[in-house]
C-alpha cells in the first residue's frame, strides 16, 4: 500500500489515539511538575482597647485571582514526587537512621501512603497472576474432557465472571462475603466468632480482594487455553499414548510446549490488567485497609475540597514508569524478534 | 480433543465432573444469588439476625405481604433515575461501538496491507497504549478538559472511550484481516478499484464475523467502564455503573443498598443476554489476538 493512501485510512484512528491517549500522557507529565497553590494569607490588626492582637486569616478574594490566573498552580518541579505522600525520600531516610532494625524500616516505610499502596499492588499481581494462569489451564483441561454437546452452557457459565465489570464482580462478591451476607454468617457461625468481618482485618481484606481477582482473570485464562487446546496436534499425543506415557507426561511434554507461546500471552495481559486493580477496592469497599496505586490516583482526583492535580499526575507518571518495566522484556523481546526476521 | 485411544478411568471422570461442578458454582452462583435477592427486602438480603431470612422471605413477608417484591427495581428505576443511567448508557455505547468500529476497520486494514516498517512500529506503540491504565489517562484529561469546558458532557466521554478501545480494536481487526487474502483486494486493484473501493465492495464483506466480534467488545468496553464515566461524566449524565456505585452511599450520605442491587441485575441482565447470544464470537475475538498474533 502506497504512504499516502496509508496515510488517509489511518489517519483517524492516528488522531484519536495521539489526542486521547498520546497528549494526556504528556499533560500528566506536565501536571506532574505543577502543585495547588497555596492559599493567600494576610495579618488582619485588630485593635481593641486592650491592645492589639494580629491574627492571620485566609484571603479568599486573592486565592480565587490566583487559581483563576494560572490554574495549572505553581511550579514544583521534582517537588511532589519525593513528597510525604509519594516517593518520600526525605522520611525513608529519617526511618533508616531511627530505626534499629531493618524489619521495623520496612514496617515504617509500608505505611508511608505510595510504598503502602505499591506493596499492594505488586501483592495482587503476584498473587492473582499464576493462580489464574493455573486455574484457567485446569478449567480449559477439564472442560475439553466433557462431552461436546453440553459443553456450550458450561463454557457460557464459566466466562461469566469475566464479562461483567468489575466493580459489579466485586460488589455481587462483597454482598455475600459481608457479615451480613450468607457466606460471611455462615463464617461467623462455623468459627463461632460473632465479630468476624471482612473489615475486621488487614489480612482478610487482601485475601478476599485476591480470591476475587483470581475468580475474575481465571475465565479470560480459560478461554485462551481451551482454544489453544483444539489446535494440539493429535499424532504426537497418541503415539505417547502407545509408548506408554502417563497423563501428567503427555500434559508436561506434549500440551504444554505446544501452548507455551499462549501462556506468555495470558500471563502479560493479565500481569498489565492485575497492575491497574482499583474497582474492587471500591467494590469491597476496603479503602481501610487496601489501596492501589490507580485508587490512589482515583482518590486525589475525587478530593472534595481541591482537586490534587499535581499529586494525581505523579502518582499517575509512577505507574506509567511501573508498566513500563513490566512491559521491557517483551517489548525487547519483539524487537529483537523483528530484527533477526528481516 | 477425544483420543480414540485415551482411556479414562471411572475415578478420573468422576473427579473431573465433580470440578467443573463445583467451578461452576463458585462461577455462577454469586449472580443467581444476586438475582434471588433483588426481590428481597433489605432486612432479608442483608439479615443482621439470622441469614436463612434470605430464603424464607421473613421480612418481606411482613412488610409486603408477599414472598417476592419487586418495590427496589421500580424505586430504582423511578425514584433512583436509573432510567436515565440507563438512556445515557444506550447513547454512550451506540456511538462508541459505531465511531470506534468505523475508525478501527479503516485503520487495521492499512496496517494489514502495508509492508512498510512503520506498520510495525504502529502496532507495538497500540500495544503499549492499551497497557495504560485508564485512570492515568483520566488524571492527564480532568485538567484541560476543566479549562476547554467540555467536562461532564456525553459527547466528550463518547470520543475519550473510542480513544482508548482503539488500541485494542486495531490488534483484533488486524488479525482478522491478515486472515483475508491479500490476493482479493489486489485483483479489485487491477481491475481499477482505488484502495477504497477495493476495502468497500470487496474486503468489508467479507469481514462481518471480525466486525461482529470487535463491535461486541467496543461495545463491552463502553457499558462496563467505570473509571472514565465516573470521573469525567457530572451526575446527571452518569451512566449505568457509576450510578450504582452513588447508591452504595459514602460517609456524607446514606446510599439505598436495595436500589444498588437491583440496578446490578438490571445492568447485568441485558449483558448476559447478548454474551449467551453472541458467545462463539466472543470467544473467537479472545483467542484470535493469542493463537494468531
Amino acid at each position: 500500500m502506497p504512504n499516502k493512501t496509508f496515510f488517509w485510512f489511518f489517519l483517524p484512528t492516528g488522531l484519536a489515539m495521539i489526542l486521547f491517549i498520546g497528549l494526556p500522557i504528556i499533560s500528566t507529565g506536565i501536571q506532574s511538575f505543577y502543585a495547588q497553590h497555596d492559599q493567600v494569607v494576610k495579618e488582619v490588626k485588630k485593635c481593641d482597647p486592650f491592645g492589639c492582637t494580629v491574627s492571620i486569616v485566609v484571603d479568599q478574594e486573592a486565592t480565587s485571582i490566583l487559581r483563576d490566573e494560572k490554574p495549572l498552580g505553581k511550579f514544583n518541579g521534582f517537588g511532589t514526587y519525593i513528597d510525604r505522600n509519594h516517593l518520600a525520600i526525605e522520611q525513608i531516610s529519617d526511618f533508616w537512621k531511627e530505626t534499629n532494625s531493618f524489619g521495623e524500616f520496612i514496617n515504617q516505610v509500608t505505611n508511608l501512603p505510595f510504598y503502602k499502596a505499591l506493596l499492594f499492588t505488586l501483592t495482587y499481581c503476584l498473587f492473582v497472576t499464576p493462580n489464574v494462569l493455573l486455574l484457567g489451564f485446569i478449567i480449559a483441561l477439564s472442560l475439553n474432557a466433557i462431552s461436546r454437546k453440553i459443553r456450550g452452557p458450561l463454557i457460557f457459565g464459566t466466562i461469566l465472571p469475566m464479562i461483567v465489570t468489575p466493580l459489579v464482580g466485586s460488589l455481587v462478591l462483597f454482598w455475600m462475603i459481608d457479615a451480613e451476607g450468607i457466606i460471611g454468617a455462615n463464617l461467623q457461625l462455623m468459627m463461632e466468632d460473632p465479630y468476624l468481618s471482612l473489615k475486621s482485618s488487614r489480612t482478610l481484606t487482601w485475601i478476599t480482594i485476591i480470591i476475587y481477582g483470581i475468580w475474575h482473570h481465571s475465565p479470560f485464562a480459560f478461554v485462551v487455553f481451551y482454544a489453544a487446546l483444539q489446535t494440539v496436534p493429535q499424532e504426537p499425543v497418541e503415539a505417547a499414548i502407545i509408548d506408554g506415557a502417563s497423563r501428567y507426561q503427555r500434559i508436561r511434554h506434549i500440551v504444554l510446549p505446544h501452548i507455551y507461546p499462549v501462556v506468555t500471552f495470558v500471563a502479560l495481559i493479565s500481569l498489565m490488567d492485575n497492575f491497574r486493580v482499583f474497582e474492587p477496592i471500591i467494590g469491597f469497599s476496603a479503602e481501610g485497609s487496601a489501596q492501589s496505586l490507580s485508587w490512589l490516583i482515583y482518590d486525589n482526583l475525587v478530593n472534595e475540597e481541591v482537586i490534587l492535580f499535581g499529586s494525581a499526575a505523579a502518582t499517575s507518571m509512577m505507574t506509567i514508569i511501573g508498566i513500563a518495566i513490566l512491559l521491557a522484556p517483551v517489548l525487547i523481546r519483539t524487537w529483537k524478534e523483528f530484527r533477526t526476521a528481516r | 480433543m477425544e483420543y480414540g485411544l485415551d482411556k479414562r478411568s471411572n475415578a478420573l471422570k468422576t473427579f473431573n465432573t465433580t470440578f467443573i461442578i463445583i467451578w461452576l458454582l463458585i462461577a455462577c452462583f454469586p449472580f443467581i444469588w444476586t438475582f434471588w435477592g433483588s426481590f428481597k427486602v433489605r432486612a432479608d438480603f442483608f439479615s443482621r439476625a439470622d441469614w436463612w431470612y434470605a430464603i424464607s422471605a421473613f421480612n418481606t413477608l411482613l412488610e409486603t405481604g408477599g414472598q417476592f417484591t419487586s418495590k427496589a427495581y421500580s424505586e430504582a428505576w423511578t425514584e433512583g433515575e436509573f432510567w436515565k443511567a440507563s438512556r445515557n448508557t444506550i447513547i454512550v455505547t451506540v456511538f462508541v461501538v459505531s465511531i470506534s468500529l468505523f475508525l478501527g476497520t479503516l485503520g487495521a486494514y492499512a496496517l494489514s496491507r502495508s509492508t512498510e516498517r512503520y506498520a510495525f512500529w504502529i502496532l507495538i506503540a497500540a500495544l503499549i497504549f492499551r497497557a495504560m491504565p485508564h485512570i492515568t489517562l483520566v488524571s492527564g484529561y480532568l485538567f484541560p478538559f476543566f479549562e476547554l469546558q467540555i467536562w461532564g458532557i456525553l459527547p466528550t466521554t463518547i470520543v475519550v472511550l473510542v480513544a482508548i478501545n482503539q488500541p485494542f480494536t486495531l490488534w483484533l481487526l488486524y488479525s482478522f484481516f491478515k486472515t483475508v487474502p491479500k490476493e482479493l483486494d489486489e485483483s479489485a486493484l487491477i481491475d481499477g478499484c482505488s484502495y477504497f473501493q477495493a476495502f468497500r465492495y470487496i474486503i468489508m464483506p467479507v469481514m462481518w464475523p471480525g466486525v461482529i466480534t470487535a463491535g461486541l467488545f467496543s461495545l463491552m468496553l463502553a457499558y462496563n467502564d467505570f473509571t472514565v464515566t465516573a470521573l469525567l461524566l457530572n451526575q446527571e449524565n452518569h451512566t449505568m455503573v457509576p450510578k450504582i456505585q452513588s447508591y452504595l452511599g459514602t460517609n456524607q450520605h446514606e446510599g439505598n443498598l436495595m436500589w444498588a442491587v437491583s440496578a446490578v441485575v438490571s445492568a447485568t441482565a441485558p449483558l448476559f443476554m447478548l454474551v449467551m447470544f453472541f458467545q462463539r464470537q466472543v470467544i473467537s475475538g479472545l483467542t484470535t489476538g493469542a493463537v494468531k498474533g
